[in-house]
């Protein structure tokens, strides 16, 4: 059993050190074009895979390394505020899994959809959502991306394509399918990215919801990160076949390391292209989160110290392109670290704003349940209700909601 | 149960023109005519008039969809009859047999700003959708902030008893539905009703769960109005007045209480029949204002007494009405058992066994 798991294990850990090889060096026109090539080649199932070379610039790989610092940072930061108790409920960290979040915005438009578990955070900051939305919605203040109204595993972003964040394990996945419908009955030559992890890929509605995207030549691209742990359970446990991008059958998949954001970028476009002509299609983005599941999970129990470091060295998303910028001199290391400074100063200003924000109005308790006129006050009798509970909250003792308990009395 | 009291229902069926001006979903008819203004009418049975409502859906509104087992052919109890032909196989298609596939696909379709029109070919069918009902549907607006809703959903369900369906044919979960807010629940008594609510339901922008009593599907028949026209939900109707006791059901269920307040009447026992309609959100004041007045309130459905949707409707009157209650509300339910296959007829709460309690309420 021990050897057969440690051996599972190795797989996670596989050194890609043969990642940087470019082809060419040295550029300081920001557009100039780098090609650089994918850390593993890509494994298609019932599909010929995308080349391993592609084309990239200076501009854009700073532009990675800036985007997945800041989102790392964030999510470093909101474990803290976690801890101080400053966001309540449940939160699910990113870090470690930016690369897929990234390389997947790189290669398609906000036009094409995303919608995703509860590991949103990452992805809102994709769609072009703010530090601000985010810190705030953690909290639960106002000005947060969902008016405070959903908290951390609710994140949406109407605008930007993103259709949210959702708290069931893979009922997200049938939502994408009929968004893709939606897509393609327009005829707009757009795609849908519904995602979803490696503990999702044994619900059974995921498999209703592919054999109707394939059914009917939908644009829906099935994105697997699998980041190997299913809440505590590793995949090798709860899955017979892990292979996921496999799991499909009769829909090609295509396995990618979702470490890398040049694989993730070029499987993305290559997904997108695919689905437009032929329907979906699985990518398993093979990713690596560095927190436990939530904030309950310390994520040590059910894997070694040893295997969280491995990937870090080896493996890291944000070190893979800092090495590509340092090996094609595009800065230095004293002005990678200079954005690392300047990304903790931004992420601690949208805190320090975000803690600002003030609660939502208490009568917001209420709405947003129904629209409103259709048949019934959205309140009815509840008015009488939430006087109740208002004036509940405002003698319940120790209760820190001051900004709460300032508004009731507006309310009331 | 004869055919009569299904006509007697459906002559006392009555629009209200109330709400008239709030039905602002896209681009729709908005208008809630009065039943004398409609004309043509024509005899045609319930599901001829589901029929009808679903025609005048695709027709009014280029972005709506009817899916769902089996509806390309008509669907089993012939509601979707010509939609396909009519529309195309693009707005009318079958889908395989996943009902929690099925309902996700739709909340995500009417996520972009479509009406989504699924059918679950048996209310029995509906548990492996349950999570997509409860957890996405009624609760996409609240968590999105209002950014994102699905309230152009419309799920349509065959519900209920037809004398031989059996344990898993015959159900009505109602209120498991009832709930969840954020979503709303309808249920028609009539061919007539069934087209006005409907197509109020599937322009209604908050998700809906539109349960077809099955039984009445062909047995029911009633002058139905060929024009477009909408009933407006979380409106309750007084069917027939009365002083000694208010009778509160919905659905099938009503024909029933109908026969039964006319026997009472023969015993001169005065009743006052309400159909309620939508079971959430609930027209409260309706039932609360005649059960003011009568002092008495019994309700009826055939779904399990316990946890039915009847325990809620008693409690909410309890507390507006105490003092005026001369009795203990009464519940004339289905048993508090798997619906049975040999024993329906002993399940479900019959004629005489409302106008036992009507009598045992009005002499406590």
């Amino acid at each position: 059993m021990a050897l057969s798991t440690s051996r599972r294990i190795n797989h996670i850990l596989k050194p890609l050190s043969a990642a940087v090889s470019s082809t060419r060096r040295l550029s300081s026109d920001s557009t100039a074009t780098i090609t650089v090539e994918t850390s593993l080649p890509f494994t298609g199932h019932n599909i010929d895979p995308p080349s391993r070379s592609i084309d990239t610039s200076p501009k854009e790989l700073l532009t990675f390394f800036k985007d997945m610092t800041e989102m790392r940072r964030m999510e470093i930061a909101a474990d803290s505020l976690y801890k101080a108790k400053l966001i309540r409920g449940f939160c699910h960290l990113y870090d470690g899994q930016e690369a897929v979040g990234v390389g997947m915005e790189a290669a398609i438009t906000r036009k094409d959809c995303i919608i995703t578990a509860y590991r949103d955070h990452c992805i809102f900051l994709g769609r072009g959502g703010t530090l601000l939305e985010s810190f705030a919605e953690l909290m639960g203040r106002k000005d947060g991306c969902s008016r405070g109204k959903g908290g951390s595993m609710h994140f949406y972003k109407k605008e930007g394509g993103f259709y949210g964040g959702h708290g069931i394990v893979g009922a997200q996945v049938p939502l994408g399918v009929g968004l893709a419908f939606a897509q393609k009955y327009s005829k707009e030559e757009y795609v849908t990215f519904a995602m979803y992890g490696d503990g999702a890929a044994n619900q059974g509605q995921l498999f209703e919801a592919l054999n109707m995207a394939a059914l009917w030549d939908l644009p829906a691209i099935l994105v697997c990160e699998n980041n190997h742990y299913g809440m505590g359970t590793a995949e090798w446990r709860a899955a017979k076949s892990p292979a996921y991008y496999k799991r499909g059958d009769y829909v090609p998949g295509l396995k990618v390391d979702g470490m890398d954001v040049f694989a993730v970028k070029q499987a993305c476009k290559f997904a997108k292209e695919h689905a437009l002509k032929n329907g979906p299609i699985i990518l398993e983005m093979d990713t690596y989160r560095y927190h436990g599941h939530s904030m309950s999970d310390p994520g040590s129990t059910y894997r070694t110290r040893d295997e969280i470091s491995g990937v870090r060295q080896e493996r890291d998303p944000i070190e893979r392109v800092r090495k590509l910028i340092l090996a094609h001199d595009i800065a230095t290391e004293k002005e990678l670290k200079e954005i690392e400074k300047e990304t903790r100063k931004v992420v601690d200003e949208a805190i320090a704003k975000a803690k600002e924000s003030p609660m939502p109005d208490p009568s917001e308790l209420f709405t947003n349940v129904y629209v409103k006129g259709f048949g019934v006050e959205e309140l009815g009798d509840q008015e009488s209700h939430s006087r109740t509970i208002l004036s509940f909250i405002r003698v319940a003792p120790g209760v820190k909601l001051t900004g709460l308990m300032m508004l009731s009395d507006q309310c009331i | 149960m004869g055919g009569s009291s299904f006509r007697r229902i459906g002559k006392l069926a009555s629009i209200s023109s109330k709400n008239q001006s709030c039905r602002g979903f896209s681009s729709t008819v908005e208008t809630l005519k009065k039943t004398d203004q409609l004309t043509p009418t024509k005899s045609v049975n319930l599901f001829s008039a589901i029929n009808q409502a679903l025609h005048i859906a695709l027709d009014s509104d280029p972005r709506s969809y009817v899916f769902g087992e089996d509806v390309g052919f008509g669907g089993v109890f012939r509601c979707t009859t010509g939609l396909a032909d009519r529309f195309g196989k693009q707005r009318v298609f079958n889908t395989p047999l996943c009902e929690q596939g099925i309902v996700g696909f739709a909340i995500g379709l009417a996520a972009m700003d479509n009406r989504a029109i699924a059918e679950i070919q048996f209310a029995d069918y509906i548990f492996p959708a349950f999570d997509q009902i409860v957890n996405e549907a009624a609760k996409f607006r609240y968590r999105s902030g209002n950014q994102f809703n699905c309230g152009g959903l419309t799920i349509r369900t065959p519900y209920g008893a037809v004398g031989h369906g059996g344990h898993y044919h015959s159900q009505s979960p109602e209120s498991f539905f009832c709930h969840v807010p954020g979503i709303k629940v309808v249920i028609p008594r009539s061919p007539r009703q069934a087209k006005g609510l409907l197509l109020s339901s599937i322009r209604d922008p908050n998700p809906v769960v539109f349960f077809e009593p099955k039984l009445l599907y062909r047995m029911a028949v009633e002058e139905v109005p060929e024009d477009d026209y909408m009933l407006p939900l979380s409106e309750a109707e007084v069917l027939r007045e009365g002083t000694d006791i208010t009778l509160v059901g919905w659905g099938a269920q009503l024909s029933i209480m109908e026969q039964a307040c006319a026997e009472a009447a023969k015993e001169g026992i005065s009743c006052e029949l309400i159909d309620l309609k939508t079971l959430i959100p609930w027209d409260k004041e309706t039932v609360e204002a005649s059960v003011k007045k009568t002092g008495r309130l019994l309700i009826s459905h055939e779904a399990p007494v316990t946890g039915g949707f009847g325990a809620e409707i008693s409690a909410s009157i309890v507390e507006r009405c105490f003092t005026r209650l001369e009795a203990p509300v009464a519940r004339v339910c289905g048993l508090d058992t798997p619906f049975p296959l040999v024993f329906e007829p002993f399940y479900l709460p019959t004629k005489n066994k409302i106008l036992d309690a009507i009598k045992s309420t009005v002499n406590y």
